[in-house]
């Protein structure tokens, strides 16, 4: 308990480690069987339990927001944070071991994962400050070298979009070039809607890595 | 085109496409698998050479079986420590859990070393000789090395570089150990730099390409 009256947890970290959340006073009798609930969840998960998958997720979003706020991830970016957090539970979940803090779990992949955003905004941000620059420095442009730099950019993007994996290619060419609705475009590829919403976010993600070169 | 910003749509997305996963076992149980192997090569070291060489060196020069004894506890405790650190959350002080029997090794080690500056009648390596114990160990550890990195990543790697150094020791350490079955001579400083040398070579190959192997 700090002196402002507010939790301080540490979800089992080493001291060295660097998440260390602040949660609001409640009694410490109900954030541990809020924690024992989402581990219990998660463990339920694990086993193919998709309603108590959705509950654990949706119990984490708080969680996520607080350990990306520490770390000092921007307002704008915490989604950006929650978002890939998501996605690395996602595919490590079997990584959770039932008999530990499903939090101190969390908020490890959470921590990383912020870390990550920080690092991609910084290039990201370093990188337009520069193009702002060139901007200023640059001759007025006619429109022919317009047209042709809209047409290499096309090009780009067609060529980024031909390198996704065949799942995520489908995605993005049903529901955003042929501007398809999921429904539609489920019944167009045979896929669920779930499946073809998450290959669109992964294939967004690729398709920003390789065009502002992050990868 | 719409992102799918809202968290709720995707956790509903996830949600969709989940399937059950087998659980990952215990870090020490992970670590018996990637020994197993490391004592199955040991056992066709022993048939071909017998434990008699060894055990005779032993005899005589008592701080060579304390070397050996470090360096197989250092390969255990390093791939448990690996094992550990790519399970999420857990602590990083895990990192330290290979440092005694590491300063047992190169202690003793150290020691075989002044001792035959002491008494320099005994059997020293040549350069040559050397040099096959720096093959033998850099060539033991690549195999040992990719089946760790390989059980590694099947976990979640938060911070490669310390895993990738843990999994350097390991290998090198295990390496190591198994030439002391076949190895002919005492620790002599030519002995030791290539033993260093190639711990070291292998601790930093595994290092710099950790990053993107051990990465999730």
């Amino acid at each position: 308990m700090t002196a402002d009256g507010s939790l301080v947890w540490d979800g089992g970290f080493a001291p060295s480690l660097d998440c260390r959340v602040s949660v609001p006073a409640e009694p410490a009798s109900a954030n541990e069987q809020a924690e024992r609930r989402r581990a219990a969840w998660m463990a339920a998960a694990q086993a193919g339990d998709r309603r108590a998958y959705e509950r654990v997720l949706a119990d984490s979003v708080a969680l996520i927001r607080a350990v990306a706020r520490r770390q000092g991830v921007g307002t704008d970016a915490l989604d950006d944070v929650v978002q890939e957090t998501l996605l690395t539970v996602h595919r490590v979940r079997h990584t959770y071991d039932a008999a530990r803090s499903y939090d101190a779990w969390l908020g490890a992949i959470a921590g990383r994962r912020a870390i990550d955003v920080l690092r991609s905004h910084g290039r990201r941000d370093r990188r337009e400050l520069h193009d702002e620059i060139a901007l200023d420095q640059h001759p007025d442009r006619d429109d022919a070298s317009v047209d042709a730099e809209r047409r290499q950019q096309a090009r780009r993007l067609r060529e980024a979009i031909a390198q996704l994996p065949p799942g995520q290619r489908e995605a993005v060419e049903q529901l955003g070039l042929r501007e398809q609705s999921l429904a539609e475009a489920a019944a167009h590829t045979g896929r669920n809607t779930g499946a073809l919403k998450v290959n669109l976010h992964r294939a967004l993600k690729a398709l920003r890595g390789h065009l502002h070169g992050e990868d | 085109m719409a992102e799918p910003r809202s968290n709720d749509s995707l956790i509903a997305a996830l949600s969709a496409e989940l399937v059950p996963v087998r659980r990952l076992l215990p870090p020490w149980r992970r670590t018996l698998g990637w020994l197993a192997l490391v004592v199955a090569i040991a056992m066709l070291l022993f048939a071909h050479y017998g434990d008699q060489p060894m055990l005779r060196r032993w005899a005589g020069a008592p701080d060579l079986a304390w070397a050996a004894l470090g360096a197989v506890l250092t390969a255990v405790t390093a791939a448990w420590a690996a094992f550990t650190l790519a399970v999420p959350g857990r602590s990083r002080a895990w990192g330290w859990l290979p440092l005694p029997p590491a300063l047992l090794w190169i202690g003793a080690s150290g020691l075989g070393c002044l001792r035959t500056w002491l008494a320099p009648g005994t059997s020293i390596a040549t350069l040559h000789q050397s040099a096959d114990c720096f093959v033998f160990i850099v060539a033991f550890s690549i195999p040992l090395s990719a089946l760790l990195v390989w059980l590694v990543r099947r976990a979640c790697p938060l911070r490669p570089l310390l895993t990738a150094m843990l999994v350097g020791l390991a290998s090198a350490a295990a390496s190591a150990s198994l030439l002391e079955i076949c190895h002919a001579y005492d620790a002599a400083a030519t002995d030791l730099f290539t033993h260093a040398l190639a711990v070291g070579v292998v601790v930093a190959a595994n290092s710099a390409m950790g990053g993107r192997l051990l990465s999730r």
